[in-house]
C-alpha cells in the first residue's frame, strides 16, 4: 500500500522530449490506466518510475519520500516496484518456477511453495513449474511474469501493456484474472496501455497521454464524458463534434438546438456527443440520410450524413436487426447534454 | 486366417523425412566420413601395433610427463582467458570506458599475429623463455580472442529488459551480472573455450619454440628424429582421448538453449554503466592486453626490420610467397566454409542425436593435430589415389578437417540467431523448403558465413605443419618460410614474412569483428 507521487518529471532522448513535465499522483492501493498512442512516453514514464532510468528533472515519492530527484536516486533494486512488460521478459535460462523464485529470498522448498500458490493464484497449473518459457503460450508468461512480480510483494505495480500481445478472447481473461489478483492484494498499480476500453473497465484514475503529458487525469466516467478537447476525446471512444453557437445552456449545431453542459458559456464553439445518446428514427422528413452500412454481428455500423452543404457525416453502431436500410432518411434525436469543449 | 490379416493394425506410413533434410544429411555424412580419415588411420595403426605394444608405448613417463603439461596448460589457460575476455567484453560492450570501441578493436586484432609469431616476439625480447608459464602466458595472448569475440557479441545480443527486470526483483547490480548476464553467455563461454581448448591441443609452432613439451610437439619429434610412426600414433591416440574429454565437458556444460530472444518487442538500447572513479583506472586492463598482445610483436618485429634493413626483402621471394599464400587461403577458406554449411544447419535446425554426433566427428577430426591429418593424407593419397598426391584438392580436404569447427562456431550462432519461425513463414508464403531456407536463413545467416570463411582463411594463413607436408612441390607459404628461416635462426630474414602474415590478416581479423557487430544488429 504505496501512495505514489509524480512532479514535473522531464526526460529527453537527444531531440525527442519524451516527457515533458508529467505530475500525478496514485493514491495508496488504487488502480491508474494510462492511455496514449505509441511513442507517448508511456513505457519511458514506467521506467522512470521503477528506476530502470533516471529523470532529467522533477521528482517521484513514494508514499512521501523521494526516490528520484535532480539530487538522489534510489537504485532499481532498492525500490520494490514490480514492473510486467508486455512480452513478460522473463528468463529464458530458468525454469517457470525459478523464475517465479528469482527475487525471493527464501530456500528452495519455501521458494517453491510459494511459487505454486502464486500460480494457482493467476490461475495457471502447478505443472507448469517445470517448464521453460519458452514453452508456454503468450499469455502463460504474462501470467507467470505477475506471478514473478507479486512473488516479492511490491509496494507498486507497472504493468506495460501486458496483454497487448495476447488475442482478443484470452485478453479479456487474463486482464480481469490480474485485477482480480491485484484488487485481492491491494497493490497499487499503474497499468499502461494504448487500448481505451482496457483501460476504462481496469481503473480507479485514468490519464490521457499525449506526446509526453498527461491531456487529462480523472475518473473513466468523467474523462469520457468530459474530456477537455476533441483529441483527447476521440482517444476514448467515438465522438461526434459539432460547431456550435452557444448560449443561455443551448448549443445551435447542425443537429438542431442542444442543451449543453455548461451553462456559464456564450459563443462559437465546439461541442461533442457520444454515439449513444443518438437514436435514428426513420422518418420521410429526418434531416439525415444513411449512407454505408458495415454488417459486424450484433451490431451494424452506419454512415450518417446530415443534411445541407457540407454536412458533417458520422459513424453509428445500430443493432442489426434495425429496418433502417441504406438510403433512408431518419430523423435524429438526442438524449442528455453535448458536452462543451471550451 | 482372414481374421488375423484384419485384426493387425494398419500399417502407419512411414514418416519420410524431408528431401531438403536428407539431402543435407547426406553431405554432412561425407564431409564426416573424409574428416574421420585421419582418424581412422591412427586407429588402424594402433590396431596393428598389437596390444602389448601399444600399452607398453602408452603407460609410459614420458606420456605422463606430456599429461600433466598439457592438462596444466589447459587448466591454466582456459580460466584466465575466459575472466579477460568476459571482463574486456564487458568493459568494451556495456560501460563508458574511454576509447571502447579501439579497445574491442584491439582485443580482436591477436587473431592477426600467428601463434608461433607470438612466441617469436616473446624470445625475442626474453630469449631464455621456456616452460608452463611461457606457455601459459603466450596462449593466453594469442587466443583469448576466440573467447573475447564470442562473448562481446553476445554482450550485444543479451536483452537489457531481462537486466531492468531482474534489478526491479531486488537484485543488486552484481547479482544480476552473476544469475542473469552470465548464465546467458554459457553458450559463447563454452563455445569459445573449447575451440581454445583444441588449439592448445593441436598447436606446435607457438610451444616448440619455446621448447614446452605438448603431445602435439613430441609427436612431431617423432616422426622427425626417428621416422618411427608406431610411438607417435600412440600419443596421437592419448590426444584424441583428451579431445574426447573437452568435448564432452563443453557439451555437459552448453546444455541445449535457442538464442533467440522470447517474445515480441524491441531491444532496448543498452544504458551504458558508468565507471565513474574507475573510468581511467579500468583503462589499465585494455591496455595490459594490448601492450602484451600486440606491442610485444610490434616491437620484436620492429628491432628485426630496421636490423635487417632492405637487405630482408628479397622481393621475389617475398612476393612468391604471399601470392601462393593468399591462393591458398581462399580456396581453403570457401571449402571450410561451403562444408560446414550443412552441419550448422542440421544441428540448430534439425538437431538429432545423429546431427550431435557428426559434429562431434567434426570436431575430433579437427582436434587431430596437423601432422596426423597430413600424415594421413599422404598414406592415403600414395597407396589408393596416388593421383591426388602434392595437389591443391589434398591440401583443401586437409584445411577443411582442421578447420571446419572455425567455420561451424560463427555460421551455427548465426543461423541460430534467426528465429525458425521465418523460415516457416517463408514456407508458408508459399516457398519450396529449399527456397524458403535460402531466403530467409541462408541470406541472413550470410554474415555468419563470412565470418566463418574468414577465421577459416585466418587459419590457414597462419598454418604449418600440414601445409608443409602436403602442399604441391614448389609451393612456399609466407608460414613456411618464415619458420625455415627462424629454424635457422636467421631472425632478421624472417621478419619480412611474419610483417606479411600479420598484413594481411587483418583485414580478415577486422572483417571478422565487423561481421560480428552486424550479426548483433549494430
Ligand atoms: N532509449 C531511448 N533512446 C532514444 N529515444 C527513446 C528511448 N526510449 C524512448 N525513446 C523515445 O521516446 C518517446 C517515447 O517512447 P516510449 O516511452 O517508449 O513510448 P510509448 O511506450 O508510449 O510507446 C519515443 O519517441 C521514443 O522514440
Ligand atoms: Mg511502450
Amino acid at each position: 500500500m504505496t501512495e505514489l507521487k509524480l512532479q514535473s518529471l522531464k526526460k529527453t532522448y537527444g531531440s525527442v522530449a519524451a516527457l515533458a513535465g508529467v505530475g500525478l499522483t496514485v493514491p495508496s492501493g488504487s488502480r491508474t490506466a494510462i492511455v496514449g498512442p505509441s511513442g507517448c512516453g508511456k513505457t519511458t514514464l514506467l521506467r522512470l518510475i521503477a528506476g530502470f532510468d533516471t529523470p532529467d528533472d522533477g521528482t517521484i515519492a513514494f508514499d512521501g519520500e523521494t526516490v528520484a530527484s535532480f539530487e538522489e536516486q534510489v537504485p532499481a533494486h532498492r525500490r520494490n516496484v514490480g514492473i510486467v512488460a508486455q512480452d513478460g521478459c522473463l528468463f529464458p535460462h530458468l525454469t517457470v518456477a525459478d523464475n517465479i523464485g528469482f527475487g525471493m529470498k527464501a530456500d528452495r522448498a519455501t521458494k517453491l511453495a510459494k511459487a505454486s500458490e502464486l500460480m494457482e493464484m493467476v490461475g495457471l497449473d502447478r505443472a507448469m513449474l517445470s517448464r521453460k518459457p519458452d514453452e508456454l503460450s503468450g499469455g502463460q508468461q504474462q501470467r507467470v511474469a505477475l506471478a514473478r512480480a507479486l512473488a516479492c510483494r511490491p509496494r507498486l505495480m507497472l504493468l506495460d501493456e501486458p496483454f497487448s500481445a495476447l488475442d482478443t478472447g484470452l485478453r479479456a481473461a487474463t486482464r480481469k484474472a490480474v485485477s482480480e489478483v491485484l484488487s485481492a492484494a491491494g497493490i497499487t498499480t499503474i497499468l499502461v496501455t494504448h487500448d481505451q476500453a482496457e483501460a476504462l473497465a481496469f481503473a480507479d484514475q485514468l490519464a490521457v497521454m499525449r506526446a509526453g503529458n498527461f491531456s487529462q487525469v480523472g475518473a473513466p466516467r468523467q474523462v469520457y464524458a468530459r474530456p477537455v478537447d476533441a483529441e483527447t476525446a476521440m482517444f476514448l471512444g467515438e465522438a461526434i463534434v459539432l460547431p456550435a453557437v452557444v448560449g443561455q445552456g443551448r448549443a445551435d449545431t447542425p443537429l438542431g438546438s442542444l442543451a449543453v453542459d455548461d451553462a456559464s458559456y456564450t459563443g462559437k464553439t465546439q461541442v461533442m456527443l457520444r454515439p449513444e445518446q443518438m437514436t435514428l428514427q426513420q422518418s420521410d422528413t429526418g434531416a439525415a440520410v444513411i449512407g454505408e452500412m458495415v454488417f459486424s454481428g450484433s451490431t451494424c455500423e452506419v454512415l450518417v450524413t446530415l443534411e445541407g452543404e457540407g454536412g458533417p457525416s458520422f459513424r453509428l453502431d445500430i443493432p442489426s436487426l434495425s429496418p433502417l436500410a441504406s438510403g433512408d432518411r431518419v430523423a435524429i434525436s438526442v438524449s442528455g447534454a453535448a458536452h462543451l469543449f471550451r | 486366417m482372414s481374421s488375423i490379416a484384419d485384426t493387425r493394425a494398419p500399417t502407419v506410413p512411414h514418416r519420410r523425412m524431408p528431401a531438403a533434410t536428407s539431402w543435407t544429411l547426406s553431405i554432412a555424412v561425407v564431409v564426416a566420413l573424409l574428416s574421420l580419415l585421419p582418424l581412422g588411420f591412427v586407429i588402424w595403426a594402433g590396431i596393428v601395433t598389437g596390444w602389448d605394444t601399444a600399452v607398453q608405448l602408452i603407460f609410459r613417463g614420458r606420456v605422463g610427463e606430456l599429461m600433466v603439461n598439457t592438462v596444466l596448460l589447459i587448466l591454466i589457460t582456459i580460466p584466465i582467458c575466459a575472466v579477460l575476455a568476459v571482463t574486456l567484453a564487458w568493459l568494451t560492450e556495456r560501460t563508458d570506458l574511454p576509447g571502447a570501441r579501439l579497445w574491442s578493436w584491439l582485443a580482436v586484432v591477436p587473431l592477426a599475429v600467428p601463434a608461433f609469431v607470438h612466441s617469436y616476439a616473446w624470445l625475442g625480447l626474453w630469449p631464455g623463455l621456456n616452460g608452463l608459464t611461457a606457455g601459459v602466458s603466450i596462449s593466453v595472448v594469442a587466443y583469448f580472442p576466440f573467447l573475447y569475440l564470442p562473448i562481446s557479441a553476445a554482450f550485444r545480443l543479451l536483452d537489457p529488459a531481462l537486466e531492468d527486470q531482474a534489478s526491479s526483483l531486488g537484485l543488486p547490480p552484481f547479482a544480476v551480472f552473476r544469475r542473469v548476464v552470465l548464465p546467458q553467455l554459457r553458450l559463447s563461454l563454452c563455445g569459445g573455450a573449447l575451440l581454445i581448448g583444441l588449439h592448445l591441443l593441436s598447436e606446435y609452432g607457438l610451444f616448440a619454440m619455446i621448447r614446452f613439451d605438448t603431445f602435439t610437439t613430441a609427436i612431431i619429434d617423432q616422426f622427425q628424429s626417428t621416422y618411427n610412426g608406431v610411438a607417435a600414433y600412440m600419443l596421437a591416440l592419448v590426444l584424441v582421448a583428451c579431445c574426447f574429454v573437452l568435448l564432452g565437458l563443453e557439451a555437459a556444460l552448453r546444455g541445449r538453449r535457442r538464442y533467440a530472444r522470447l517474445g515480441p518487442g524491441v531491444a532496448r538500447q543498452v544504458r551504458k554503466v558508468r565507471l565513474g572513479f574507475w573510468k581511467y583506472p579500468a583503462l589499465i586492463l585494455p591496455l595490459g592486453v594490448a601492450v602484451f598482445s600486440l606491442g610485444i610483436p610490434s616491437l620484436t618485429l620492429g628491432r628485426w626490420l630496421i636490423a635487417g634493413g632492405a637487405e630482408i626483402w628479397r622481393t621475389d621471394e617475398v612476393w612468391l610467397a604471399l601470392w601462393q599464400t593468399l591462393v591458398i587461403c581462399i580456396i581453403g577458406g570457401i571449402a571450410t566454409a561451403a562444408a560446414a554449411v550443412p552441419i550448422a544447419w542440421l544441428s540448430v535446425r534439425r538437431p538429432t542425436p545423429a546431427s550431435r554426433f557428426l559434429e562431434g566427428c567434426y570436431y575430433l577430426a579437427s582436434s587431430m593435430p596437423g601432422v596426423v591429418i597430413a600424415l594421413a593424407l599422404v598414406t592415403v593419397t600414395i597407396r589408393v589415389i596416388l593421383p591426388l598426391y602434392q595437389t591443391v584438392a589434398t591440401i583443401a580436404i586437409a584445411y577443411v578437417i582442421m578447420f571446419l569447427p572455425r567455420a561451424l562456431v560463427s555460421l551455427r550462432a548465426s543461423i541460430a540467431q534467426v528465429p525458425v519461425e521465418l523460415e516457416q513463414a517463408a514456407t508458408s508464403l508459399g516457398r519450396s523448403p529449399g527456397n524458403a531456407l535460402w531466403s530467409t536463413t541462408v541470406r541472413l545467416a550470410a554474415p555468419g558465413a563470412a565470418a566463418g570463411m574468414a577465421l577459416a582463411s585466418l587459419g590457414i594463413m597462419n598454418e604449418l605443419t600440414a601445409t608443409q607436408m602436403l602442399a604441391p612441390n614448389g609451393t612456399r607459404t609466407l608460414a613456411m618460410a618464415f619458420w625455415a628461416l627462424t629454424s635457422e635462426i636467421d631472425y632478421a630474414a624472417a621478419a619480412p614474412y611474419a610483417v606479411l602474415m600479420i598484413v594481411f590478416s587483418l583485414p580478415l581479423t577486422l572483417l571478422l569483428h565487423h561481421h560480428s557487430k552486424k550479426i548483433a544488429g549494430r
